[in-house]
């Protein structure tokens, strides 16, 4: 069976699209056309440019409407999430941690590299979570350690061995040049170097990382944006569980 | 302004007390002690510059020379050189790029060392003069051009040719203020790049250089346009001290200057901030530059209504540190943060308190204010109101310096269309309510007031604390930010040394004199 899916504005299969954009053309009547034939290239019906804005010599700001007739089926989509469905509650994840692991999970998270951006890393770990979701440090179960923003690799990996961590947790939010695959990349190779790689459950997480990328890189698993500490106490506790059965 | 929230004077008198006595002590520390840094800016006031091949800056050159002998001010040899070989400063840092030693000369008599340091001195002095008075003439030509508060818009591409078109449309669109983001590595680096720079991470290296093509670029939309652009760099990380010299030189406007944000969000050594910070501060002061201070860090890594108190007890701190290096109350662009979770019942009104409240407490400082990041979510839709609402509680509030929020704000570094969008939504919030501040008054016991009087008194509590305590050991106990930083932990403790008995610098002196401060030496 395959269920075709298009873009929805008012009417089933309509295709309505939005887009807005910037050229680097002057405002004014040939740059309006540039801009609706660019969206008839793209391949979108009715294209129809509906603002136009200068925004400096030589630029100017294109918002665009236009219908589309490709579509996907729905029913092929497969999806790479760390987690399923089932995500467990900051209870749910204690009582299954002391329940088939039988004491603390440890967890060292930071922003490595350069990286100053501690937002990501602070959402998963700190007490108070976010936007409702309670960080990794509220969880009885958890002896979460955040090392904060700017670590370098080799740090982590030490302090990680030090308090016999049983999760890394790598945030990274800069990715011009993409210097964040660049970061996350040395960490796997240390931690192969050293033949630790194996000891440890490791997590990237960042706004321009997702799981497919961060399996590419060697990681167990990666989170983008809308992870919660849910997500992520979910997926290692599951990781361990299974670890732990297959030594069994 | 009258005052709106019934805050009681004696309280605000309090907090300001605490502050001056929570600062002394770590003032007289200060004044024992120098860095590799304020050496370094030192040396840059004084006509040292340039770079080995292998991209050494000279000011780090002379002061690894005389490593060893930095209690007695790294000034001495590079002054005394110049007595010796009666080199210009341009030719003896060409020879010191190319590896001349100044450690081995002989020490001239000191009437010719106090002479050349005099002349030095003045010829420093004769260019940020007239940095300042270019300035002052033109705010003055454009004056009434610029919005209130001053719109301010960021440029991080990584490379200056970039960041200045990026600049130019910025203020061709009615940016007040343009602030290059500098490269995320550039706080922990113990020197500046030298030269132009096309490569970056985040943002932009902060390089005499960049800041004078950066300056030029500007200079010429000022004409253009007829409105004042500033310039905003940051004197922040382990060579505030000679960025803040670099900006005097270079005519910025603003600089991100903090007391003790390297501290506890860079983990730098707090003696190693506390030294520098007050040097920096000194140059800013004296270059006529308006410093912005980073509050706006303690809500993003912890909650703003519970721990609203700590960015007040910081301004109250930064105020201290800025007026004992000579710093006037216009020039201290105070900071805080529009950074409450929007699903918070009433948080506008939270937000109007505490920005009212900064207002109120600091009625001369152009208050900076910082626009929602922590939640913003990639829904750019949401993102246009939630900045929408930040707008307007800053100009129903008075604030002076308001950075702009990106609607695309935890997606990437802004577009040119971001910073169009966000001056278009600015310009008509607070053109369309200018005057609503002056129409409302607020319930003696509703929640605004309420808000900003219990926030007042938290901070005024806390401020109780870490004088009992000793700033320093608040700070290593995790009294600020959540995060403890021990006395002799973090980044570029090696970099400090006690002044000896024969300490020279005659920069400092001549600025300890122009800013009418006591003590010094």
């Amino acid at each position: 069976m395959t269920t075709p899916v298009r873009p929805y504005g008012d009417t089933l299969d309509d295709g309505a699209v939005q887009l807005s954009f910037t050229l680097p053309v002057p405002f004014g009547p040939r740059g309006r056309e540039a801009a609706r034939l660019l969206v008839e290239k793209l391949g979108f019906r009715h294209a129809e440019v509906v603002h136009s804005a200068p925004l400096a010599e030589g630029f100017s700001f294109y918002v665009a409407y236009g219908r589309t007739d490709v579509s996907v089926d729905f029913d092929a989509v497969r999806v790479e999430e760390a987690t399923g469905e089932r995500v467990y509650t900051m209870d749910e994840a204690c009582a299954v941690i002391r329940e088939k692991l039988g004491r603390k999970l440890v967890v060292v998270g930071a922003c490595t590299g350069f990286d100053a951006h501690t937002v990501g890393i602070d959402a998963i770990m700190n007490m108070k979570g976010y936007n409702h979701h309670y960080g990794l440090e509220r969880y009885s179960e958890v002896e979460a350690h955040n090392l904060g923003a700017q670590v370098p690799n080799e740090r982590l990996i030490d302090y990680a061995v030090s308090v016999n961590a049983d999760a890394i947790l790598v945030s990274q939010i800069v990715t011009q040049k993409d210097v964040h695959v660049r970061n996350l990349t040395e960490l796997i190779e240390l931690l192969e170097a050293k033949g630790l790689r194996e000891r440890f459950v490791v997590c990237a997480g960042g706004t321009r990382i997702g799981n497919k990328l961060a399996v590419e890189l060697g990681y167990d698993a990666g989170f983008g944006p809308g992870t919660y500490a849910d997500h992520v106490a979910t997926f290692v506790i599951d990781r361990l569980v299974e670890r732990a059965a297959a030594r069994a | 302004m009258e005052s709106r929230l019934h805050l009681p004077p004696e309280r605000i008198t309090r907090g300001r007390e605490l502050a001056s006595r929570i600062v002394a002590p770590v003032q007289d520390f200060i004044d024992a002690h120098t860095t590799v840094t304020v050496e370094r800016a030192t040396l840059r006031l004084a006509g040292a510059d340039g770079a080995d091949a292998d991209g050494v800056p000279v000011p780090n050159l002379v002061v690894d020379q005389v490593r060893d002998r930095l209690e007695e001010g790294a000034l001495r040899f590079w002054v005394n050189a110049l007595v010796r070989t009666g080199d210009d400063v341009v030719t003896l840092s060409r020879r010191v790029a190319g590896g001349f030693r100044l450690d081995g000369i002989p020490l001239a008599d000191p009437v010719s060392l106090e002479a050349k340091a005099a002349e030095l001195v003045s010829a420093a002095s004769m260019r940020v003069r007239g940095n300042r008075k270019r300035r002052e003439e033109l705010l003055a030509r454009h004056a009434g051009k610029n919005h209130s508060p001053l719109l301010y818009v960021i440029v991080a591409t990584g490379n200056i040719h970039e960041d200045v078109k990026q600049a130019r449309a910025a203020a061709a669109q009615g940016a007040d203020v343009v602030a290059v983001i500098r490269t995320t590595a550039q706080s922990l680096l113990d020197y500046v790049p030298y030269g132009a720079t096309t490569e970056g991470f985040g943002g932009t290296y902060a390089t005499q250089e960049n800041f004078r093509i950066m300056r030029a670029a500007l200079d010429e939309e000022i004409e253009r346009h007829g409105r004042y652009v500033h310039l905003t760099n940051y004197a922040s990380g382990l060579c505030m001290p000679e960025i803040a010299v670099m900006g005097a030189l270079e005519r910025l406007d603003m600089m991100l200057n903090d007391s003790m944000y390297g501290i506890l969000f860079r983990d730098i050594n707090m003696y190693r901030t506390f030294v520098d910070q007050k040097f920096s501060r000194m140059v800013n002061a004296w270059a006529g530059v308006v410093i912005n201070t980073g509050e706006d860090n303690y809500l993003t890594t912890s909650d703003a209504v519970e721990k609203a108190y700590t960015v007040l007890a910081s301004q109250f701190l930064n105020e201290r540190f800025a007026l004992v290096a000579g710093l006037e109350p216009w020039q201290m662009g105070l900071g805080h943060a529009f950074e409450m979770d929007p699903a918070l019942p009433d948080g506008f009104l939270l937000e109007v308190a505490q920005a009212l409240m900064a207002r109120e407490i600091f009625p001369e400082a152009p208050l900076k204010y910082m626009p929602p990041t922590k939640f913003m979510t990639g829904d750019v839709f949401r993102g246009v109101v939630q900045n929408a609402l930040f707008n307007f509680a800053s100009k129903l509030t008075g604030q002076g310096i308001h950075l702009l929020g990106m609607l695309t704000e935890a997606i990437h570094t802004p577009f040119m269309q971001d910073r169009y969008l966000a001056l278009e939504n600015a310009k008509y919030v607070m053109g369309s309510m200018a005057g609503l501040g002056e129409e409302i008054t607020f319930r003696k016991d509703g929640v605004v007031v309420k808000r900003a009087n219990q926030v007042l008194e938290e901070a005024v509590a806390f401020l109780e604390k870490v004088e009992g305590t000793g700033l320093m050991d608040a700070i290593a106990t995790g009294l600020f930010a959540d995060v403890k930083r021990p006395r002799d932990g973090g980044k570029g403790l090696d970099g400090l040394r006690k002044k000896g008995e024969g300490y020279w610098n005659p920069f400092e002196t001549h600025l300890t004199r122009e800013l009418g401060l006591g003590g010094g030496r």
